[in-house]
């Protein structure tokens, strides 16, 4: 009998104290909670340092989606470069589990920080490339896939990307 | 059988085999580049290694090529020793050095055999820290493109195309690490088959250019095993879907009709089905001559009305399946169905069909034509009426050199000691044509005569073979009988070839003699004959004999037989002149035409209904060694397109006709006619019916790692529909289901777990290089060498060239003499317009010069006249004169279903004259991808 009294008063002890603890909850919209970069929420095309499209239309993001909820098709534009005709991400499938990102061989398709997506039609949860296309680099300042790979573009010739030796001469005739 | 020992375990394994072909029959992961199954081994990659113990104490063992060490009882080998793993992953890094960054942007990424043996080997990081060589592009024409930064040198591709393929136009160039494989110059590749380079190279170096330009990978396509409408040869194909597009063909494997390798016009001849001439809905001809979309019910309606009274007759076509014309033989009667030839075709196919009837000789499939010892082609240009062929003609000249290496007791998969041994050694092969044809390089000799003095050479030879006396030849002539007899008759596997590609049955005949003739001395030989289309002989088949031809349905039509004619997938404008044409059509009151495409045929008819083309629909075809082969629809097909069976089945439904009661499924026709045409009581035994299941469930046609299913059609909604079921066929329109061990008919695609590439077929192979584990796929219908002989043939009489005058011979070409391959946009840039093909002496008695318009008008010879009218206009074309001295004398070459030929028939006595006013084509410039075209600049 006396145990469970002090149970008791003691429940409502700690309970008291906890009028002068400070609030953990936040006055969310109003408050902004802090959400690393890296946190996985909506996800974005980003463009090269160069300003370029970085998408090359690999199809890595889709085949690694565990819900297969992007599609694309590929395209080559005048320059040699190859990029998506259309890009299409079904948000209301996507579970931002960031497998996609993880994929990429570009740095090209990226989860943000945010993850305010709502909506009352289902339908708008499906993005295309104009609505993930972004102006920036996102995470990623640096990375420009076109200047690594052997694929010639115009500007940049073959013998031309990092590591690469001037094209070779193939009818000369030095050993 | 030998015994070896691999890693401590016994293996009984094929004797005569390489180690590496052993250890992959067995399921052990090899790694390899520069084998390959068709072309046997040259040792060059390095990459096969592994490590050989002399015996049981021998414990340092030393490293040997698994490609080129034979399996001896025995042998005691390592595969995962450190050793040999160690140096596989060290050829793989130095393969590696000089790789690109390329796979996101390179076309082979997602089934490179490269990729997966560095996954293999588990070579992980780069350490050479110095720069890659790097090399410049070429162009090498609207179908293939070129990445040479991708090579690793492992000579895979010169051997295929020079050694294995016969081409002249690709080679190695300069040495050490600056090698290049390519052209001595930009330039179309030339072979008729360098599309297999992007199948037989390992990297990415070649690949489908209109596949780069609208790309897909391999695991998100959706493919089923098709059928190649390219010829009556019947490859196996693989042709892969992407949002309702045909992104590529790939070859399917099957042993006895095309092995590892298609011909270009099967590869790349496929755009047709996204041709923007397809139709969509049914139209209906209005009053103003425009047509009008109605839907089917409409359609459907409209054909009950036109059908029902009953004076309806019905053009089959040699392009469609067997189940599609079967029905509508069935619905207009089989003495009012005409099987859809030319006039001047239809007694061409019969006779084919009814000499390999009654050949005492064997129809041949393609391991046996690789086997034959000599060949003797009369008449035929293989190489562009059915090219599969002349690829194996091209390895039946090397039975020499094997029968040279194994006096040496050489292993036949020694690939470079045995031709370094044969040199120019081949066995005999002789072609009597009207032309030169593109295999003359193998050849032993080549003749150019007439149509009808090949006849008469064939006969001589058979009478010859026979014994019999035959003095009417001309001297030269009578050489080189006794010459092609001597080597006929010296042979044990001897093979005749023929064809209607020339136009003459009497030479059809004469290959008929030669075959029959060596058979009653005993020898097993081999008669194989080309027809035109992927299913001529199924309609020969399936007619029999004594069908009607167009002319006697145009008679019959106008006599007030008929008044219906229902067209079933035939351009017939392709099968006489337009006025022929015109007069036929004119005859009946309304024409009904079910097709594919929008062609003159469909633009003169009453009702126009959208047929599914091949890769849309289930149909039977009929290749020309006889076999039924089953192709599946590859996707389903768009708006109100459906097969023709589809329509023709509907269309008795609402007629309520008897004879339909029972058919439900597509299967049901199959057996109806099976049932119905003793001829094709086999064509059941093709492929398994739509009730298979493989181990309870379907064959799927996508690959388990299909993307992007839950948004490809979010666009429109993003409520998922259910997949597609497939009520046809034991295949599924989905990722679900067992894509192993089913019959040979149902390989969707080849893939095993760690090899990603086509080189993974040989997990579905019995052993390697052999048949598939489930079977060979089709089913033979003509029994061979059971008949009692061609009976008697009187040759014709001799050839006489006139002066002023030509007999019109036809002249084939692999892209554009057929119906279909001129419509996909890579083979349309190189289809040329008709031509003309005169001898040098006649080009200048005419007065004309490569490149000048000679116009055809109809024959006229020493003031008499035949066929020819007085007072009217008697040309027949106007085209560019081409020289070529090799033309028979007396011949001019006409180029076969290229433009502006329509008027003009084979063997047809015509005169020529210079064309005035004749605008020269410009000189062809060679493409580049350089010009910023749209298909962007790979330099
Ligand atoms: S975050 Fe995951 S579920 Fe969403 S698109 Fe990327 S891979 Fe697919
Ligand atoms: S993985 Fe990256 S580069 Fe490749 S398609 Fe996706 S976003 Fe584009
Ligand atoms: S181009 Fe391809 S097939 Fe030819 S050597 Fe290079 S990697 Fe081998
Ligand atoms: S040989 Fe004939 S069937 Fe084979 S791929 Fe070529 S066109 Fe098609
Ligand atoms: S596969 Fe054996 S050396 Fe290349």
């Amino acid at each position: 009998m006396l145990k469970a009294m002090i149970s008791q008063l003691r429940t409502i002890w700690t309970i008291l104290q906890h009028t002068f603890t400070k609030a953990e909850t936040v006055q969310y919209p109003e408050q902004m909670p802090y959400l690393a970069p890296r946190y996985r929420g909506r996800i974005v095309l980003t463009k090269d340092p160069d300003g370029e499209e970085r998408c090359v239309a690999c199809n890595l993001c889709a085949v690694a989606c565990p819900v297969d909820c992007i599609a694309l098709q590929q395209g080559v534009k005048e320059d040699g470069r190859w990029y998506p005709e259309f890009f299409r991400i079904n948000f209301s499938r996507c579970v931002m589990c960031g497998m996609c990102e993880e994929a990429c061989p570009t740095n090209a398709i990226q989860l943000t920080p945010d993850f305010e997506m709502c909506e009352y039609d289902r339908n708008n949860m499906v993005y295309e490339k104009e609505h993930l296309q972004i102006n920036g680099t996102g995470k990623y300042h640096d990375y420009n896939f076109y200047r690594v790979t052997g694929l010639a573009i115009t500007g940049k010739d073959k013998g031309q990307a990092q590591n690469e030796a001037e094209p070779i001469d193939v009818k000369g005739l030095l050993p | 059988m030998p015994v070896i020992q691999v890693d401590g375990q016994e293996y009984e394994v094929e004797a005569g085999k390489n180690l590496l072909e052993a250890c992959l029959s067995l399921g052990l992961d090899l790694p390899y580049f520069c084998w390959h199954p068709a072309m046997g081994s040259i040792g060059a990659c390095r990459q096969c290694a592994v490590v050989q113990y002399l015996n049981a104490e021998d414990e340092r063992g030393r490293i040997v090529m698994g490609c080129m060490t034979p399996v001896t009882d025995g042998a005691i080998f390592s595969l995962s020793g450190d050793k040999a793993r160690g140096f596989r992953q060290a050829i793989v890094e130095s393969l590696m050095l000089n790789h690109p960054h390329d796979c996101p942007v390179c076309a082979e990424g997602g089934e490179c055999h490269l990729q997966d043996m560095t996954v293999m080997v588990g070579h992980r990081d780069r350490h050479y820290r110095g720069r890659k060589n790097t090399h410049r592009n070429q162009y090498l024409g609207p179908l293939i493109n070129h990445e040479m930064n991708r090579c690793i040198t492992c000579y895979r591709c010169t051997r295929y195309y020079r050694d294995y393929a016969g081409g002249t136009d690709l080679a190695a160039l300069a040495s050490r690490d600056h090698v290049y494989f390519g052209r001595h110059s930009d330039g179309v590749l030339q072979s008729e088959f360098a599309g297999n380079l992007l199948e037989v190279c390992p990297t990415g170096v070649f690949t489908d250019k209109s596949l780069v330009h609208n790309y897909t990978r391999k695991w998100d396509l959706q493919s089923a095993p098709s059928v190649c409408v390219g010829c009556a040869m019947g490859c196996n194909t693989l042709p892969g879907e992407r949002y309702g597009k045909i992104k590529r063909v790939h070859n399917r494997f099957n042993a006895e009709v095309n092995g590892y390798f298609l011909c270009d016009r099967g590869r790349f001849g496929a755009g047709f089905v996204h041709d923007e001439r397809r139709l969509q809905y049914p139209g209906l001809r209005n009053n103003d001559g425009r047509y009008d979309a109605i839907n089917h019910h409409e359609a459907l309606q409209y054909m009950d009305r036109a059908c029902a009274p009953g004076k309806v007759a019905g053009i089959g076509s040699p392009r469609a399946s067997v189940e599609a014309n079967f029905l509508l033989r069935t619905l207009v009667g089989e003495e009012n169905f005409a099987p859809g030839f030319s006039d001047a075709e239809q007694p061409l196919v019969e006779l084919v069909l009814r000499l390999q009837q009654d050949s005492r000789a064997l129809v041949p499939d393609i391991t046996t034509i690789e086997s034959a010892d000599a060949v003797l082609i009369l008449g035929e240009d293989l190489t562009n009426t059915a090219p599969r062929i002349a690829l194996a003609l091209r390895q039946s000249v090397r039975n020499k050199a094997y029968e040279m290496a194994a006096e040496l007791r050489l292993e036949t998969w020694q690939d470079g000691a045995i031709r370094n041994l044969a040199q120019d050694q081949r066995s005999p092969l002789y072609i009597a044509a009207v032309a030169d044809t593109p295999l003359d390089d193998v050849a032993t000799n080549r003749i150019s005569l007439a149509p009808d003095d090949i006849a008469r050479l064939g006969n001589a030879i058979a009478a010859n073979i026979a014994g019999q006396p035959n003095a009417d030849l001309e001297q030269p002539l009578q050489e080189q009988v006794e010459m092609i007899t001597t080597a006929l008759a010296g042979a044990q596997r001897p093979l005749v070839l023929s064809g209607t590609g020339c136009g003459s049955t009497a030479v059809l005949a004469a290959a008929g003699q030669v075959a029959d003739a060596l058979c009653g001395n005993g020898v097993p030989a081999m008669l194989c004959l080309a027809v035109p289309e992927a299913n001529s002989l199924g309609q020969a088949l399936l007619t029999g004999c004594d069908a009607p031809g167009l002319a006697q349905l145009q008679q019959r039509a106008a006599s007030g037989e008929f008044d219906t004619l229902v067209v079933l997938e035939n351009d017939l404008y392709r099968r006489g002149s337009s006025a022929q044409i015109d007069q036929l059509l004119g005859a009946f009151q309304q024409v009904l035409v079910l097709d594919g495409l929008d062609n003159q045929t469909t633009s003169s008819a009453t009702l126009a209904l959208p047929a599914a083309s091949f890769a849309e629909s289930n149909g039977t075809l009929i290749s020309l060694e006889g076999r039924a082969q089953h192709h599946y629809p590859v996707f389903q097909p768009h708006a109100e397109r459906r097969p023709s069976w589809t329509w023709l089945l509907a269309c008795m439904k609402e007629m309520q006709r008897e004879e339909v009661r029972s058919l439900h499924h597509f299967d049901d026709i199959t057996r109806a006619c099976a049932a119905t045409i003793p001829a094709l009581a086999g064509i059941t035994a093709a492929a398994p019916d739509h009730h298979f299941r493989n181990a309870g469930v379907r064959i799927p046609r996508q690959t388990h790692r299909y993307s992007g299913r839950t948004a490809m059609r979010a666009d429109i909604s993003v409520h998922e529909p259910r997949q597609p079921v497939d009520e046809e066929s034991p295949l599924a329109f989905s990722m679900e289901g067992l894509n192993r061990d089913q019959p040979g008919a149902l390989l969707p695609y080849v893939w095993a777990p760690g090899w990603n590439s086509n080189q993974s077929l040989h997990k579905f192979q019995a052993e390697v290089g052999g048949p598939l584990k489930g079977g060979t796929a089709g089913a033979r219908l003509l029994q061979s060498g059971i008949g009692a002989g061609p009976g008697t043939f009187t040759a014709p009489a001799p050839f006489k060239a006139e002066p002023g005058r030509w007999q019109l011979v036809p002249r084939q070409r692999i892209f554009g003499s057929d119906e279909l391959s001129a419509l996909s946009p890579g083979l349309a840039e190189l289809v040329q317009p008709g031509f003309i093909e005169i001898c040098a002496a006649d080009a200048q008695l005419l007065g004309v010069t490569e490149g000048d318009g000679l116009v055809v008008t109809k024959g006229i010879t020493k003031g008499a006249t035949e066929g020819v009218t007085t007072g009217v206009d008697n040309t027949l074309a106007t085209l560019e004169a081409r020289i070529n001295d090799s033309m028979a004398v007396g011949c001019a070459g006409f180029s076969v279903g290229l433009a502006g030929v329509q008027n003009l028939r084979p063997l047809a006595p015509v005169s020529l004259r210079r064309a005035e006013g004749w605008q020269r084509r410009s000189p062809e410039l060679i493409g580049s991808d350089r010009d910023a075209g749209p298909g962007g600049t790979h330099v």
